[in-house]
């Protein structure tokens, strides 16, 4: 393989990691307010088809693109209404959601199976492009995939260094405090799981209009797509960088499935697939394991000088997710 | 009391209605004549013999999977992982009776020994989540989730790997058994009663275990108040445990009975949704086992009369899908509401120690 | 600022917290609230607070009346406080910390803030990094932060909830120096405490709240008697001791240490004899519920030993305690003690061992009816606890014991309880004591310590008091000890 091949392939990676990546992204945005939405798998589903259909009937990427956003807002309000306002199980409705979205859209796909519909042309940035190794891999994309760059440090910057996200990390770390500060807990709550809906909404135009065009029903390899969102989201700490870095590998993993296939013939690709899984589950463990009861029982039992090391060390391996997720607020 | 029963069996029949009027709307939006296409799902369901043996042979696995569930959902755990373990109950299955098959042990010796063997790597499986779960804080969940996907992925690297069919591998599963090692059926049909007899013993099973048991009890008492549990002498967490072995060794029945009952070989996706399918049956029957058989058939049937939409009008099957999880939305919807906005008062003052346990939370 | 409560009136269901309290802080003074737990305090600064709203009354702020709905609206009046856990968030940055709340434009602006921090720290000779993360930080730490940013923010009255609880004496030391600095300044601060030193040392005046009433006030020089009759009330005759019974000890504590991450309780040696009831006093939060659970066997000890009922049970499980006959009865009766959703008859039959695999309904509910009725519980066999009111459902608990018991350990046995209730209770619990189980609980009614308890170890901020005979403690004597005073006679002994 030479370096050109290397370097279309790796610039191919970047562009098939982007619905995964809005998806994290939304994901990340939602759960920082202290919300899980468990619905992803559904929601991108039924918005990919949503938006391919727009675009199919309209003509329109744009108006498709929308739609997807439109769809995930209203599965997210869903969300937020029956944990925020109705305090129902998150878990519970989202699941549920996640199902519902699936037999939906392929219920409501089946007039758009296997038509051709638009699909977003690459825009190579002038100049930009032809930058040695750097230009091909970046700057030789679409719109989307340049939109996918851009959110990651946008929404790392909003949640990291203004200060609405501030009160975000508040909000989602400590509702209580972050209502002495002044701030609506529950509304905000429901702004940011909306957003972090339309964000989520655009993992299915993005794959639908973009990275494999069309609506083939069962054999459009999206299905699951949502479920490895949401493992990505916590591999990702709740940090969109770490979040995209863990998108990129993944995609960087299925890549390798195929082309390894020929050198690795033993090993389906679908393995290589989710050879992140047990990593995922590996990391999990890593940084939960200090809360463990064994743990806290061996720690009682050892001298005072080890036990304030051990202590420490289990300290800094924790990440911690925000500290409210999932966690009704309610104000006297 | 009484009074309470009515309310709570109107909310369950109006959202029954309004999820009806939902579908009825998406089916008209998606150009079928609703009734007549509420009709025809109907026939398909019951029109005739046939149909209805397509019915039980899915109610078995579904059964199974419910059975599991109730299990862990009664000890306050979302098994998520019920998917995998099917998964990893027909690997066992596959792995036990191609190891055995060209012995001279009776053909009837190894079905059973396949069917342990099933149950086994279910057991084994959901072991591994509560285990993440227990000793490693890992919620079960994300553990389930991700033992999901391992499991498919073991599955599928089986079937193109070490087991593959010989010649071509494909997507259609490893060889099939020969037809000695295949569980009996009903003539002329692919019903197997065995099967369908297990399935009814485990749902039958569990519904006594929760019911009139004192390891159902404490689990119970595990999953409402676990602290409480502990101070009345209730080791919890070997109850969790127990409560996700019991659950993978139903679906690792039920992944065994696919592959001895019906498929006669392992296949990707073996589990085919019966154990998502059966987190919806537990949550539709408010995790009350005596409800959940009917339920799982009422929900199978959909599945079954379903196909004739896509037969009669070229749509898709998953509309059973799109009514059951509906229906199940809407339950939970209707529940939150009743409890907002009927319940009795909302509890006054939180303690002192509530409100402290909430921030450092 | 000055701040003035009028006529504030709170109830909550059948609990009536503030009753027409008046209450008038002149600006520039240190104003001191005292009380026991459940006294009203903590009801009254969060009404002032904006976290509550008052059923009726007024708030009055430099002669105005302002109606405060919330925390926030209560900072834009000028009013902030300190709560007893600080209220931050411990995985981020000092600044961060700092600037959350502020209102501005999309940016933090962190480089003023950063200065602003820095000027402020530095007039209250506060060394805080603003750079690190406020888990490291030690309450003390936490405090001043919060000092720092409710100043920056204006306010201008400080209310602090318990501030002594938890920090080192340098800190404390730090810490009323700043408030001295702020009350110069023209501040007005509010010191809830119970602790007499503290209010003593620092306070200009002192308002005493009494079950929802202000009982009291007072200038220096303070005399501590005064104080603790006015929170405690007068004592009432002790009631009748139970002589040991002979027949031996239940529990001996051999120098037992327990610690958890902000209370240390160090060698207690204790020997507990048949039928003997044992009362620990002390605020919420001095070390007395730990010592609790370390004896329960829930909280794992870090040094000395447990013999209970004649076995060495040290490092042992909780269930290994309860096999040997040690029971622990939780104040949180529904959280802890009972299962929501379960009935009294489910309750009973998970009490018992299990009699083989299947439940026999029929003698469970037999068993539910006699206990129920044994112990007058207002329900049914099918009742659910949670339908029961709070003193049928501690009956329950006291119902779903085993028999025998060497030992019984109870959290606030009386906590939320009419009177015809706690009589009740504590009837059952002596018929206990007769049958041989010793009685250790932990109560912060004083009353309630001295009529049960035939000795009496006293907790404050994790020191505990050898064994005091009941019978010749005073309420006084012990609501000073409460309050940390009149320490000096047990130091010179190993202390318990």
């Amino acid at each position: 393989m030479d370096t050109n091949t290397i370097l279309v392939g790796l610039a191919g990676v970047l562009a098939l990691a982007a619905p995964i990546l809005f998806a994290v992204i939304g994901e990340t945005i939602t759960e920082r307010a202290g919300i899980i939405n468990l619905s992803l798998n559904g929601t991108i589903l039924l918005s990919a088809i949503g938006g391919f259909a727009v675009a199919c009937e309209t003509g329109s990427l744009l108006l498709g693109f929308l739609m997807g956003m439109l769809v995930g807002a209203l599965v997210a309000l869903i969300v937020a209404f029956s944990s925020i306002t109705l305090r129902q199980s998150q878990v519970a409705v989202g699941f549920v959601l996640a199902l519902l979205g699936r037999d939906l859209s392929y219920f409501l796909g089946t007039p758009y199976m296997n038509i051709s519909g638009p699909r977003l042309a690459a825009l190579p940035i002038p100049f930009l492009k032809d930058i040695p190794v750097l230009g091909p891999l970046f700057f030789r994309q679409d719109v989307l995939t340049y939109l996918s760059f851009a959110i990651i440090f946008l929404v790392w910057l909003w949640i990291f260094r203004t200060r609405p996200g501030l009160m975000l990390r508040g909000i989602g770390e400590r509702p209580a405090a972050a209502f002495v500060r002044g701030a609506n807990v529950n509304l905000m709550r429901y702004v940011y799981t909306i957003i972090g809906g339309a964000v989520i909404g655009l993992a299915g135009p993005a794959y639908s209009l973009n990275v494999k065009a069309g609506w083939m029903g069962y054999q459009s390899g999206l299905d699951g797509f949502g479920w490895i969102a949401l493992s990505i989201t916590i591999f990702g700490g709740w940090n969109p960088l770490r979040a995209a870095f863990g998108a990129y590998l993944f995609s960087l993993l299925q890549w390798l499935g195929l082309v390894l296939q020929p050198v690795l013939p033993g090993i389906p690709s679908q393995v290589l697939q989710v050879a992140p899984f047990p990593l995922m589950i590996l990391t999990l463990l890593l940084v939960n394991i200090s809360n463990a009861e064994w743990v806290e029982r061996m720690l009682a039992a050892m001298p005072e000088g080890l036990r304030h090391v051990t202590t420490r060390l289990l300290r800094a391996m924790r990440a911690s997710p925000p500290a409210s997720l999932g966690v009704p607020f309610e104000s006297e | 009391m009484k009074k309470n029963i009515w309310v709570n069996l109107g909310f369950q029949a109006g959202a029954l209605l309004v999820a009806m009027l939902v579908t009825t709307g998406i089916l008209a939006a998606a150009g079928a004549p609703p009734f007549q296409a509420y009709w025809s799902m109907l026939k398909g369901a019951f029109g005739s013999w046939d149909s209805i043996v397509t019915i039980l042979i899915s109610w078995s696995p579904l059964l199974l999977t419910t059975a599991g569930v109730l299990i862990t959902f009664s000890a306050g755990l979302w098994n998520i992982g019920v998917e995998g373990q099917m998964g990893v109950g027909a690997i066992f299955t596959t792995g036990m009776m191609l190891l055995l098959q060209d012995t001279s042990l009776p053909p009837a010796l190894i079905i059973i020994l396949g069917i342990l063997a099933g149950i086994i790597g279910g057991a084994l499986w959901a072991a591994l989540a509560g285990a993440l779960k227990v000793f490693g804080g890992v919620n079960e969940i994300f553990g389930g989730l991700g033992l999901n996907f391992v499991a498919t992925a073991l599955t599928i690297y089986l079937v193109f790997g070490p087991w593959a069919r010989p010649g071509v591998a494909s997507m259609s599963g490893t060889k099939p058994f020969e037809r000695e090692l295949w569980l009996p059926t009903l003539p002329g049909t692919s019903l197997s009663l065995w099967a369908l007899g297990l399935s009814i013993l485990a749902i039958a099973a569990v519904y006594l275990l929760l019911r009139g048991t004192h390891f159902g009890l404490r689990l119970k008492a595990v999953g409402k108040n676990p602290k409480a549990a502990f101070l009345l002498g209730v080791p919890t967490w070997q109850y969790s445990m127990f409560a996700f072995l019991l659950c993978g060794a139903l679906a690792g029945l039920a992944g065994a009975i696919q592959v001895v009952g019906l498929r006669h070989n392992l296949l990707p996706n073996i589990s085919n949704g019966y154990g998502f399918l059966g987190l919806l049956v537990a949550m539709l029957v408010n995790y009350q086992a005596l409800w959940a058989a009917p339920v799982a058939f009422f929900f199978v049937a959909l599945n079954t009369g379903s196909v004739q939409l896509q037969i009669n009008y070229k749509m898709d099957s998953s509309f059973a899908g799109v009514l059951q999880s509906l229906l199940v939305l809407l339950v939970l919807l209707g529940e939150g509401a009743r409890q907002r906005f009927l319940g009795t008062a909302r509890k006054a003052e939180p303690s002192e120690s509530e409100i402290r346990n909430k921030q450092v939370k | 600022m000055d701040v003035e409560l009028r006529d504030i009136y709170k109830t909550f269901g059948a609990v009536r917290a503030n009753v027409g309290i008046t209450l008038r802080v002149p600006a520039g003074t240190i104003q001191g609230i005292l009380g026991e737990n459940g006294a009203g305090k903590s009801t009254l600064m969060k009404i002032l607070s904006g976290f509550m709203r008052a059923d009726s009354g007024g708030i009055i702020l430099d002669g105005r009346p302002v109606s405060i709905h919330s925390p926030a609206d209560a900072i834009r009046c000028g009013v902030g406080m300190l709560h007893q856990d600080p209220l931050d968030f411990p995985p981020m940055r000092v600044i961060d910390n700092f600037i959350l709340g502020r209102k501005g434009g999309l940016l933090p602006g962190q480089a003023e803030a950063a200065r602003d921090f820095k000027r402020l720290a530095e007039q209250f000779g506060f060394s805080l990094n603003p750079d690190s993360y406020v888990d490291a930080l030690t309450v003390g730490e936490r405090q001043q932060l919060e000092i720092l940013r409710l100043l920056w923010l204006g306010a201008r009255a400080l209310i602090f909830d318990e501030p002594t609880t938890g920090i080192s004496a340098a800190q404390k030391e730090k810490l009323f120096a700043a408030l001295r600095l702020l009350a110069e300044q023209g501040k007005t601060i509010l010191f809830v405490s119970h602790k007499l030193e503290d209010v003593e040392g620092l306070c200009h005046r002192v308002a005493v709240l009494r079950q929802g009433y202000l009982v009291g006030e007072a200038q220096p020089p303070y005399t501590t008697k005064n104080l603790v009759e006015m929170m405690f009330g007068k004592s009432i005759s002790a009631g009748e001791r139970n002589p040991c019974a002979g027949g031996g000890s239940t529990l001996i504590l051999d120098n037992l240490s327990v610690e958890d991450y902000r209370l240390k309780v160090r060698d207690v040696s204790l020997d507990v004899c048949r039928g003997e009831v044992i009362g620990l006093a002390g605020m919420e939060g001095s070390g007395q519920g730990l010592f609790l659970r370390a004896v329960s066997g829930m909280v794992r000890t870090v040094g000395g030993r447990i013999l209970a009922g004649g076995k060495d049970l040290t490092g042992k499980s909780y269930h290994a305690f309860k096999r040997n006959g040690v029971a622990f009865l939780p104040a949180a009766r529904l959280e802890e003690g009972l299962v929501s959703g379960l009935n009294l008859t489910e309750h009973f039959v998970l009490s018992e061992p299990p009699d083989g695999f299947f439940i026999n309904w029929e003698q469970g509910g037999a068993l539910a009816r006699e206990r129920i009725a044994g112990f007058n519980v207002k329900g049914t066999p099918a009742s659910t606890v949670e339908s029961l009111s709070g003193g049928n459902q501690q009956r329950a608990l006291l119902a779903l014991l085993r028999d025998p018991l060497a030992l019984l350990l109870l959290e606030h046995p009386t906590r939320g309880l009419d009177i015809e209730s706690t009589i009740y209770i504590w009837s059952k619990l002596k018929e206990r004591c007769k049958q041989g189980t010793s009685i250790i609980f932990m109560s912060s009614d004083l009353d309630e310590i001295l009529q049960y308890s035939d000795r009496v170890l006293v907790f404050f901020s994790g020191r505990v008091t050898p064994p005091l005979d009941a019978s010749m403690l005073k309420t006084d004597k012990l609501g000073q000890l409460i309050g940390g005073k009149g320490w000096d006679e047990f130091t010179t002994g190993k202390s318990a």
